[in-house]
């Protein structure tokens, strides 16, 4: 089922790590397995944050292994000769799990695909998100225990989407956990809620023309779909345009940015979605519950239609 | 087996043994002996005094929680019950067989007032996927928007939306009337067999795709007809009839529902013929 949920403030901060959370977690019945979080925190915007894992966190029908902590350690240590070889200078390092870590990085350059073609060529080795805003968190469990597993509820910015998972279609773990960073857009990632019917046709077609895709969730296809338009040249809402043809099945997703925040729906309006838009705030989520637990007093909210596409800015 | 190269279109299906099927099955039978009608009632209904009001705050209640206090409530004889703080919980105000006027004052989740017969609700708020499935006799009214699925498979009442629905209103209707002030989603009327739809805005894609029979009426512009759906010709005792039902819904009181379309079911599709595959295509 999974319950997807997201919010922009506009020409504002707030603390985006406790109210997503608390949307999550009013969602949890659509899924926990794992959960995840897309936020866009307040930085100074000079250096990257790199957000990856050198180990997975396994569990119910996942592919993967658990692994030792020394081979995390020893994959730690390739990631940090290649970063230096690629004259990228960590300035900041967190290992908040065995297997997950957070790093600032001082890096020039406006093509992320070599740099993360390079620390993913490592085994083992994922990329959870890039950019010098964004930073993507996800893990097993409901809201509440990745929200303190990774301490996100002190997290200030300006927007943020997430992500209650109910595998179906792939395994539970964590490379199968929403959401998926726009790879290789720094500050692009994406949460869904359906199922895509034609994901191995357009997989085929994107990795022929050098896209990669970490997982075998049907839902990292609409990153890399709208990644690659945007490689193109279309703008954010023309790329989730053109996805309500090019993808096939049933959705609701949501795709941030830098700086804006967009939900699609697919033809059939076959998957929820519950909208509350004002000057200062845009709140939505697969129930009204989720939006109800940051805006618990009286408001109007509404059903966007099937095929309805929408972006906002903060 | 008729010839299908002489006969005229229609006759065509008829001479095949369209439109003949003989109704069978429990609405054919005699269920109840008229002479024990005074012992015939509802499991679990009470007499309710209608002047006899109550509030009940749900805030801190699950919905089960909320839905058996309404019903002490009612056993209590409270016939006007306000509930108060719903804030958006799904399943509030389901399986109510009585007579009550209920009154929420906020917004439903998922799945509000289902499998309901006889009260009459208002809603001063929202409400989420489903609302009033399967209702059978009674009148909700919502005052804002409505999510998918809105009147899924009702049997009767009316039930009433002020603002706009999503997708698939009226989906498996099999009696009763749906009133959208506003607009409506995709595959408004799927497969709908009885009833009547009102809509007085615009609707979406696929209008009354595989609609069995009932009629559809829409106001707006209409995004495109479904599978088996046809314009038919609005009569003087529709729109007297849409007067009064506008009327009755407090909606649209100046609408002038002489420019509405009216739709209904074509009857072609392979539901109404008892005929092999192949022989179909030659009928149709």
């Amino acid at each position: 089922m999974c319950g997807i949920a997201g919010l922009i403030h506009r020409g504002k901060s707030s603390n985006v790590g406790s109210e997503l959370q608390g949307m999550l977690q009013a969602l949890k019945h659509r899924g926990e397995d794992s959960t995840g979080y897309a936020l866009y925190g307040d930085t100074d915007g000079k250096n990257f944050i790199m957000r990856f894992k050198v180990g997975e966190n396994v569990g119910e029908g996942s592919s993967s292994v658990m692994e030792d902590v020394s081979v995390y350690d020893e994959r730690k240590k390739i990631v940090d000769e290649t970063l230096a070889e690629m004259g990228a200078k960590v300035i900041k390092e967190e290992r908040t799990l065995p297997y997950s870590l957070r790093y600032e990085i001082d890096y020039e350059t406006k093509d992320l695909l070599d740099f993360s073609q390079k620390i993913e060529s490592i085994p083992g080795v994922e990329i959870l998100s890039m950019g010098k805003s964004l930073e993507v968190i996800k893990d097993l469990g409901n809201a509440k225990m990745v929200c303190d597993r990774y301490s996100l509820d002190k997290v200030v910015g300006t927007h943020a989407i997430g992500h209650a998972r109910m595998a179906t279609e792939s395994g539970v773990d964590i490379k199968s956990a929403h959401p998926f960073w726009g790879y290789p857009f720094s500050d692009v990632s994406v949460v869904h809620n359906g199922q895509l019917t034609n994901y191995w046709n357009n997989r085929r077609v994107l990795e022929n023309k050098g896209m990669r895709f970490m997982s075998e969730c049907d839902s990292e296809l609409i990153a890399v779909y709208i990644a690659e338009k945007m490689r193109h040249g279309a703008t954010l809402e023309e790329g989730m345009k053109e996805s309500l043809t090019g993808l096939d099945g049933v959705f609701t997703y949501f795709v941030a940015t830098k700086d804006s925040l967009g939900m699609a729906k697919d033809t059939m309006a076959a998957k929820p979605l519950v909208l509350y838009e004002s000057d200062n705030l845009v709140a939505m989520g697969s129930e009204e519950i989720a939006i109800r637990s940051v805006l618990p007093q009286e408001i109007d909210t509404y059903d966007p239609f099937d095929g309805e596409v929408k972006v906002w800015q903060i | 087996m008729a010839n299908l190269k002489t006969v005229s279109k229609k006759s065509k299906a008829q001479s095949m043994g369209m439109h003949t099927e003989v109704l069978t099955g429990r609405t054919q039978q005699k269920f109840f002996n008229p002479d024990e009608a005074e012992n015939f009632y509802y499991f679990g209904t009470y007499d309710v005094d209608f002047n006899k009001r109550t509030e009940l705050d749900v805030k801190d209640m699950t919905a089960p929680e909320a839905n058996k206090e309404i019903d002490n409530l009612m056993s209590q004889g409270y016939g006007t019950i306000v509930i108060k703080n719903p804030q958006g919980k799904h399943s509030l105000g389901v399986g109510i067989l009585n007579k009550l006027n209920l009154i929420f004052e906020g917004s439903l989740g998922y799945f509000g007032m289902g499998s309901c017969d006889g009260p009459i609700v208002r809603i001063n708020g929202r409400v989420g996927w489903s609302c009033a499935e399967n209702l059978m006799a009674g009148k909700v009214v919502i005052e804002k928007n409505a999510g998918s699925c809105f009147g899924a498979a009702i049997r009767g009442g009316d039930l009433i939306c002020k603002g706009s629905v999503g997708a698939r209103t009226g989906i498996d209707m099999k009696g009763g009337t749906i009133i959208i002030g506003g607009d409506a989603g995709a595959f408004t009327g799927f497969m709908m067999q009885r009833g009547r739809i009102i809509i007085l805005g615009d609707v979406g894609i696929n209008l009354g795709d595989s609609m069995y029979d009932g009629t559809i009426f829409v106001g707006g512009e209409i995004g495109s007809y479904g599978s088996d759906a046809v314009d038919s010709e609005l009569t003087s005792s529709d729109q007297d009839w849409l007067k009064r039902k506008l009327k009755v819904a407090e909606i649209g009181e100046n609408f002038d529902v002489s420019k509405m379309k009216k739709i209904v079911a074509g009857k072609k599709l392979w539901n109404y013929d008892n005929l092999e595959p192949t022989e179909k295509k030659g009928a149709i």
